[in-house]
This record gives C-alpha cells, sequence and structure tokens, in this order.
C-alpha cells in the first residue's frame, strides 16, 4: 500500500516568546522540531508497512531548513521525502495550505492512505488534514486513537470525551492522529546515514501544476492582523478573610468575573 | 457579489442523538454581541433527521430564526453529507458570518466548508468582536497558548471561526423569544464510505491532569484519604481533576500520574486551587504558570501564598465543604 | 578552519538529544538511588544503533563516526553519567581493540553483535593491587602443553559493566619476569567455566554501571580467543584508553552541560531578596565562568574526537580533553551545588548527583594525574 504521510517542521513551544521591542516572534534561538502529532502519524505508517508492505511517502511544507524534518522521517524508515517550497507558498492559511499538499498527493497518484498529525503546535488549527480530504473529496477520520486497515477500509477509534466512538472509511482516506495512537519510534544511526540516499524530491509550484493564487498569502482568506503575550495575572494574592460561608461566595464571585467556572 | 450583500450571523447548531451540543447556546450568547454591533440576523443551522422538537429551544436561547433540514441522509453525522448540505445552505442564503463550537464534530466539518466555500476558517477562537478598523476578528491561542493572535478575514464571505467551548455565557432560555422556523431541504446522500461502528462509553479513561482546565491539588497539609475524596467531590463539580504534592505519592494515596511539581507534572490549568500545599519550590515548578491560582493553607508564611491570587488563610477542612455546598447551591 | 559539524552529525546528536530528554532522563534518579542497571534503555540504544555510531557498515555499525559517537556519549550523559559511561565502556573499550587487533573471526564474533546492538561488552585492565601500576598485574594465563589454551587464575576490579556484559576483554600476564612486555590480553565470553563475577560495588557516583570484581579459577581460554601476539596486551590497553579518554572527556563534558541547564533553569525561577537569583551578578559571574569551561572542554573533546577519526595521532589531544574535561565537570558540579544552595544538596534536584558522578570522571580510565604525566612528557621532549 501507498501511504502519504504529512509533516510539519515546528518551533519547540517552550522556546517561543515575542520580541518585546517589535512585537513579532523571536526566531533567535528557537529549536525547530517535528511536530509531535505528525510522528505519531509516521509510526503508524511505518507499522503498516512493515504489515502490508509497499511505500510511505513523506510530504512537508516549508522552507528550504524544513528538509532537515524530512531527513529525520526518513531515518525513521519513510521511503521517500517531498519539500514543498517556493516562495509562492509564504504566509499560506490552512486553506492554502491545504491546496498546496493536495497538489503535491496528486501528483505522487496512487495513494491508498493519507495521515496528518491531529494538530501542529505552531498554529494549534487540527484544520489542514479534514481540508486536504475536502480538496480531495476523500472521506476522512480525525482524532483517531488506533488504526487498523482492514479489506480496503480503515478501522480507528476515537476518544471523545468519556466515550469512544468507532468509525471506519473506506480507502483512500485521510486520517489525523492523536498521540494516544502509538509511541513514535526514534530514527536510527544507520537510517540517519542512510537517509541521504534516499529518494528526495523538492517541488515548488510549478513542478506541481499548483495554481499560484491558491497558494502562500494571495491564497489565504485569513490573515493575523496582530499577535500577543497572554495579560500576565499580577500575583499581588487578594486575601480572602471572614466567616468561610462569605469567602467562598466572594471566591466562586470572582471566578465567575473571570470566566473560570 | 460584494461581501457587504453578505448577512447574517450563524450559529452551526450542532446535534447528535436529538441533543443540542451545550455551546451552541454559548455562541448564540455571544452572537447577541456581534448584532449589537452589525444589526444582522442571528440564524441557528440545524440538521439531522427528524429534529424540528429542538428548533424552539435554539430560538429560547437567541437565534431570530432557525433554519432547519430533515434528511435521513443526516441522520448520524458524517463529514461529506454535512458538508454538503451546509454548503447549499450557505451558497443560497449567504451569511456573513459562520461560527462553530470547536467540538470534535465541529473542527471536523469547518474545514471542509472552507474548501468548497472558498473562506476563511479561525481554528478554536477564544474571543470574537470588531475591532478599531470595524473588521471582525477572532482571537485565538497558538504554540500552545504562550501566543495569540488576533485573525481578520477581510475579502472572503463568510468569515467563519470554531469557537472555543466554555468561553461565552449562554443566554437563559426565554421561551417568551419568538422567531422564524425555517424548513429547508438539500441535496444529499448517505456517505457509503464512512460508517460508525460503534458509540460506547470509554472504558479505558486514563488520567492526564496535564490536559485538565481545572485542578484542586492537596498538599502535605491533607490528614486523611477521605480527605482526598472530598477534594475528588469538589474536583467534580469543576470538572477538573485532583492533583497532589509529593508526600502524597510518598505515602502511597495517590499515584505517580497525579504529582504536580518538578518530579511529577507540570501543569497549566486555567483554575488551580491549592489546599494544604505548603509550595516548595519542587512544588511550585511544576504549577506556578497556572491562569488562576487559589491557596488554602492555615499559615500565613507559607509560600504558595506568593504564588497564589486569591489566598485563603485557613483550614481546607472548612473551606472544602463550604465550596462545595456554594458551587452545589448556584448549579441548583 | 570550519567549526560547523555536518548534517549527519547535528542530526544524529539531535536524536540522541531527544532521546535522552524523554527516555533516559526521567530513569536517571531511579538509576543513581536504586543502582540500577538501565537494563531497557540499553536495549533501546543497542536498537538505535548508538552502539555501532564508531564503526562502519561491514562491522555492524553505522559509519557515523568519531565525532558523531562522542556527541552522542555527551549528549546523554547531560542527563545520566550511568548510562553514557555503559556506552563508552563498551563502544570505546570493548570494541575498539577487537576492531583494531582482533582477528576476523574476532571480529565477526564480538565486534559486529556489539556494534548491532546484540552484544555488550566489557573491558578488564585494573587489579586490586595494580590501577595505574598496570605492571603489578597478578593474574596470570599459563599455556597448555598442546598450544590450544590458557590456563587464567587471578583477577580484575573496578569493571564497568560487568553482571550485564555478554564478553569482556581481559589482560593478564602470560610471562610475569617482562613486567608490562609480559601482558597479554584475551577476550572471554560471560558464561566460560571459571569465571564469577561479584555483585556490584557500593560507590559514591555513577551508580547504576554494574561495576564489579571477576574473579578467574582455573579459567581455560582457547587460543583463538587471545587478542593479539602474547606479550602485546599492555600496548593494546593503553591505546585503547587513549580512544577511552575521548569517551569520558566527552561524558564529563556532557555532565557539565547538564549541571548548567539545571542550574539555568533553576536560577531563572528561584527567588530571593525579591528578585529570581538570575539578577544578582554572583549568579551571572559564576555561570559564565561554567559555560566557558564547559565550552572549552567540549571543543577539547571535538578535537581529539576530529583527530582519531581523521587519522592524526590523538594520544595528546585525548589527554588534554580528559583532563580538563574531568576538571571541569568537577568544578562546574561543585559550582551548580553552590547555587542551588540548601535545594542542591537535597536529593529532591539533581546537581548533587551530578556532583557525585562528575569525580569518577578525574579518577578512571586514567587518574587526572596519569594525563598530567602523559601531557608534561610531550611537553618536556619540545613537542608541545
Amino acid at each position: 500500500m501507498k501511504i502519504l504521510v504529512f509533516v510539519k517542521q515546528v518551533p519547540d513551544t517552550d522556546d517561543v516568546a515575542l520580541d518585546p521591542k517589535t512585537g513579532n516572534l523571536k526566531r533567535e534561538g528557537v529549536q525547530s522540531m517535528l511536530n509531535p502529532n505528525d510522528a505519531n502519524a509516521v509510526e503508524c505508517a511505518l507499522q503498516l508497512k512493515e504489515k502490508f508492505g509497499g511505500t510511505v511517502c513523506a510530504i512537508s511544507m516549508g522552507p528550504p531548513q524544513a528538509s532537515r524534518t524530512l531527513k529525520t522521517v526518513l531515518g525513521m524508515g519513510c521511503d521517500e521525502a517531498y519539500l514543498l517550497s517556493d516562495r509562492a507558498f509564504g504566509g499560506a492559511d490552512t486553506l492554502a495550505t491545504s491546496y498546496t499538499l493536495s497538489k503535491a498527493a496528486e501528483k505522487i497518484g496512487d495513494y491508498d492512505l493519507l495521515l496528518c498529525g491531529r494538530l501542529a503546535t505552531d498554529g494549534d488549527t487540527a484544520q489542514t488534514g479534514p481540508a486536504l480530504a475536502a480538496w480531495l473529496g476523500l472521506p476522512q477520520i480525525t482524532l483517531a486513537s488506533s488504526l487498523a486497515v482492514e479489506d480496503g477500509w480503515v478501522i480507528c477509534d476515537r476518544k471523545l470525551g468519556d466515550m469512544r466512538q468507532r468509525v471506519k472509511a473506506k480507502l483512500p482516506a485521510v486520517v489525523t492522529v492523536t498521540g494516544d495512537l502509538n509511541k513514535p519510534r526514534y530514527a536510527t544511526a544507520m537510517g540517519l546515514m542512510k537517509a541521504g540516499k534516499k529518494p528526495f524530491f523538492t517541488w515548488d509550484a510549478a513542478a506541481m501544476e499548483a495554481d499560484t493564487s491558491k497558494t502562500g498569502m494571495p491564497g489565504s482568506p485569513s490573515s493575523t492582523k496582530g499577535v500577543f503575550e497572554p495579560e500576565k495575572r499580577t500575583t499581588d494574592t487578594k486575601y480572602l478573610s471572614g466567616e468561610m460561608v462569605d469567602i467562598v461566595k466572594e471566591l466562586v464571585d470572582s471566578l465567575e468575573a473571570e470566566h473560570l467556572l | 457579489m460584494a461581501k457587504e450583500d453578505y448577512k447574517g450571523i450563524w450559529v452551526f447548531a450542532e446535534q447528535e442523538h436529538g441533543v443540542i451540543e451545550p455551546t451552541v447556546f454559548e455562541l448564540l450568547g455571544k452572537a447577541q454581541d456581534l448584532q449589537a454591533h452589525n444589526k444582522e440576523e442571528i440564524v441557528a443551522v440545524l440538521m439531522g433527521n427528524d429534529v424540528d422538537a429542538l428548533a424552539p429551544e435554539l430560538i429560547a436561547r437567541g437565534a431570530n430564526k432557525v433554519i432547519v433540514v430533515n434528511d435521513p441522509a443526516l441522520a448520524e453525522y458524517s463529514a461529506r453529507p454535512y458538508q454538503a448540505a451546509l454548503t447549499q445552505l450557505v451558497e443560497k442564503y449567504k451569511p456573513s458570518i459562520l461560527l462553530y463550537g470547536a467540538t470534535p464534530l465541529g473542527r471536523d466539518l469547518a474545514p471542509r466548508l472552507m474548501i468548497t466555500l472558498d473562506t476563511g476558517l479561525t481554528a478554536d477562537a477564544i474571543d470574537l468582536g470588531y475591532d478599531e478598523d470595524d473588521v471582525f476578528y477572532q482571537t485565538t491561542p497558538a504554540y500552545g497558548g504562550k501566543i495569540l493572535a488576533h485573525i481578520v478575514i477581510l475579502e472572503k464571505r463568510p468569515q467563519m471561526a470554531t469557537v472555543h467551548c466554555k468561553m461565552f455565557a449562554p443566554l437563559e432560555a426565554d421561551p417568551a423569544r419568538t422567531g422564524e422556523i425555517v424548513k429547508e431541504t438539500v441535496q444529499v446522500e448517505a456517505d457509503p464510505d464512512y460508517q460508525v461502528v460503534e458509540f460506547v462509553p470509554d472504558e479505558n479513561v486514563e488520567v492526564n491532569i496535564a490536559a485538565s482546565d481545572v485542578i484542586v491539588a492537596g498538599g502535605r497539609g491533607i490528614k486523611s484519604e477521605d480527605d482526598l475524596k472530598k477534594l475528588q467531590e469538589l474536583a467534580d463539580l469543576f470538572g477538573g481533576q485532583v492533583g497532589v504534592s509529593r508526600p502524597l505519592v510518598d505515602n502511597g494515596w495517590m499515584p505517580h500520574s497525579r504529582q504536580i511539581g518538578q518530579s511529577g507534572v507540570t501543569v497549566t490549568p486555567r483554575l488551580m486551587l491549592n489546599l494544604a500545599v505548603s509550595g516548595s519550590v519542587q512544588y511550585t515548578l511544576g504549577m506556578q504558570k497556572a491562569g488562576c491560582i487559589v491557596a488554602v493553607n492555615t499559615s500565613a508564611d507559607a509560600p504558595i501564598f506568593d504564588f497564589a491570587h486569591y489566598g485563603i488563610v485557613g483550614d481546607y477542612k472548612q473551606f472544602v465543604p463550604a465550596l462545595i455546598e456554594e458551587l452545589k447551591n448556584r448549579k441548583a | 578552519m570550519d567549526f560547523k559539524l555536518t548534517e549527519q552529525q547535528e542530526m544524529i546528536r539531535d536524536m540522541v538529544r531527544e532521546f535522552a530528554e524523554a527516555e533516559i532522563k526521567p530513569l536517571a534518579k531511579e538509576v543513581d538511588e536504586k543502582h540500577m542497571f538501565p537494563v531497557e534503555t540499553v536495549k533501546k540504544m543497542q536498537e538505535m544503533g548508538l552502539f555501532g555510531l564508531a564503526y562502519p557498515e561491514e562491522y555492524g555499525g553505522s559509519g557515523a563516526g568519531q565525532v558523531a559517537y562522542m556527541l552522542a556519549v555527551e549528549e546523554i550523559a547531560k542527563v545520566c553519567g550511568t548510562t553514557s559511561v555503559i556506552l563508552s565502556a563498551s563502544e570505546s573499550l570493548a570494541s575498539w581493540p577487537i576492531y583494531k587487533f582482533g582477528t576476523e573471526e574476532q571480529k565477526q564474533k564480538w565486534l559486529v553483535p556489539q556494534c548491532k546492538g546484540e552484544k555488550l561488552g566489557a573491558f578488564a585492565l585494573t587489579e586490586p593491587a595494580a590501577g595505574t601500576d598496570a605492571a603489578m598485574q597478578k593474574s596470570r594465563a599459563v599455556l597448555s602443553e598442546d598450544g590450544t589454551y590458557y590456563t587464567v587464575n587471578g583477577s580484575k576490579i573496578f569493571i564497568t559493566n560487568a553482571e550485564y556484559a555478554d564478553y569482556f576483554i581481559i589482560f593478564v600476564m602470560t610471562n610475569p619476569e617482562l613486567g608490562t612486555k609480559g601482558i597479554t590480553a584475551f577476550v572471554i565470553d560471560k558464561d566460560i567455566e571459571g569465571l564469577t563475577i561479584s555483585k556490584p560495588c557500593n560507590k559514591m557516583g555513577i551508580c547504576g554501571s554494574s561495576t564489579c570484581e571477576l574473579y578467574f579459577d582455573n579459567m581455560k581460554v582457547p587460543v583463538e580467543n587471545r587478542l593479539g601476539a602474547e606479550g602485546k596486551g599492555f600496548g593494546i590497553a593503553m591505546m585503547t584508553l587513549d580512544g577511552g579518554r575521548i569517551g569520558i572527556a566527552a561524558q564529563a563534558t556532557g555532565i557539565a552541560l547538564g549541571a548548567i541547564e539545571e542550574t539555568v533553569k533553576y536560577v531563572n525561577e528561584r527567588v530571593q531578596f525579591g528578585k529570581p537569583l538570575s539578577k544578582f551578578q554572583n549568579t551571572q559571574f559564576t555561570l559564565a565562568d561554567m559555560q566557558t569551561r564547559a565550552d572549552a572542554a567540549h571543543l577539547l573533546m571535538l578535537r581529539a574526537a576530529w583527530a582519531e577519526e581523521a587519522g592524526v595521532p590523538y594520544t595528546q589531544f585525548a589527554a588534554r580533553a580528559k583532563l580538563f574535561a574531568a576538571e571541569t565537570a568537577s568544578y562546574v558540579t561543585n559550582r551548580a551545588v553552590q547555587l542551588f544552595g540548601g535545594y542542591g544538596y537535597t536529593k529532591d534536584f539533581p546537581v548533587e548527583r551530578m556532583m557525585r558522578d562528575a569525580k569518577i570522571t578525574e579518577i578512571y580510565e586514567g587518574t587526572s594525574e596519569v594525563q598530567r604525566m602523559v601531557i608534561s612528557g610531550s611537553v618536556l621532549a619540545g613537542k608541545g
């Protein structure tokens, strides 16, 4: 079976902060990493390959530096890597991103299963997977915490609060996976040494016949008007005193006023 | 068509198995604020099969109009039929705003509408409003909430967002509110390539206190395991989890998975109650980034008060039952 | 001149860093307190190919090279000294002599499975009465009359990985009259008759590394297990230690860097006199000294690793890297505990463990005094 797995290089959120002077995200000293849920998707793809045979193609849209993330997943065992990199892809929202990814999927073709992480830790949107499914006209399963393939169907569990839903979709389908699905393997030393010899394609818009009015900034209806840090609460402690019944009343009133209940 | 010609604040009235998802009422509540600004009609879009009976409550909760679609293909949620049905309605009525609850279903469906409607969709907004330029914006967290962004959808319509649950107060249901109920039909077919096999209570719900919005934490000063049960009762009322400092794990009262601190779990709940916790560095390193911190301790010198937004110098044994009582009264 | 690591070296370092943070760090406290050999962690490291980083593919390695291997040791030592020494004892001390001096059969039998992660090795040179003074070895090997096996009697002490090793490289006297020139190296399997392994000794640091005594009681070692010629053992041991010292330098550097990471986290959070410790100049200057020394140790270590990889003589580079890195590890961890104050002295924070783990790097694989002998010899000979 041919599995496409979509991965993203994200900044380590522990490092993320705004530059107090410019109000922009600080780029310096920020480590990048493979988006955690995408690692689960890669692991899932590799396990399916071990069971059914086939090819695992890793696809990432990003700047040239994102090749590092693709090489990492090649080191984990993916067979081919596709870096979608073009200035025309910059500033994309999830509509433009999912369009670009769908063009890559169409060009690679012959896919049976498309896997994404549930969400990326930078944008926190969880929209790219279902949007990709919509571009390709495919059924989807989001929030998969288990995954099996049987007789041309993909069968997943979804954890919905304290309920568990089992659903199945006919292949080809898009599945977005959660961290519960598996524990991703690490790349091996041998894998990383060989990653450089595996097929690695860098595609720009022209290579995928992508319409650049639908990619990047021009293809993005939504835009960011400003970023800011959540208001820091002062740690001036407000002491509540008196009778306990009055204390708890006052406390609950305050919490309600802060929308904390 | 010009973007100015799109009118209406739409709320996707998510329902499953004949029950409206509560966050829909929160969205209808927030829609009142938006309406006060843009003077557009608030419309709830209710889809399913045999769901007419749910429409009046949407009006009682603040919708001016409910569009109801009944179709066997929509009886159970499935992404492609719902995408097709909602797309047809939007294309017919052309609302300016379309809001979904950021529920698993809402986040499954909304991105597909983004494609068929060729418009923007903001994910998991925690606030909505109009800015100084009179532009509708959505506030959304990024990088795990470390950064907030104002997102705008300037040219395309409808402006769509999934909205984080429990951010806005719902209106009290008022049967005196009136509104129009419009029955619509759509052209949809059930999806032969997607099936729900089962929907059952999850037998292995694991405790992950790090994911909890509210934590009620007990410390060394907690006297007995029975008192811990009281903490659990309190946590349940908040919809949260119980956490503990290390001594209560060392003595075997709680598993390590519930330990907060440098050698346990780091937590960042929106609300954290610390009961009989002194506040060692070991502990506070694991919780000081919590949103609102409440501390209850008999010792006014306890370091935990340095981190607390609300401090109560007192005995948790009095505080906990009083708070339980108060919360129960308010719920009733 | 180019100070940049290759992309592969960086990727291997990053992979090990991620693994160490996620899998090794959470266990480090338990490994220390319970004197627990991290069996599962070692298995995972073997599966990732970390034990074969330094060796070519034809012998089961990945051919990543010495620099990549040393970066791996350093990353692991940042979070757990025990785990890092388990790796370097097997991959350097128990493998390099076979790679360098072993027959093809010996390589297939021990080196290949070591690199592939199927076998763990140990290196046994020190004896109760022969530490730095290796000529005082009392273990004896006597060749059988038919010339097919040696009968070995004696004992070894302070053997890392002992209870978990699948094979040992041992050094014993075949001709006591010749002193160090009478020492011969052998490889023995753990299940050989006549070999007994003691309980681990109770140590100050690197508590999980299974440091035991070995007893040889009429142990019959086949001639084909002899590594190199008779009498060449001392030279093999010394050359092996040259490379092993780079591993200890990497370990020491890692411990120092790990302590700095912990300290930075702490001084930013801990408030005294109304401000975080990091706002005090004493903290700032102390951290500057700690980081600068750790950086220097890192560079010395990389120079030695690069030299070995490039085929440049590295004895002096290794000795200097080991000497400086070991003393840096002790200095830095000591300062770290000081900056933590009373909390640093408790087992609630890892810096006291790092301080204990650091000390051994000044002692094993040649004490700092031995390194000074090696270095001063070169300096006095006018070779710099």
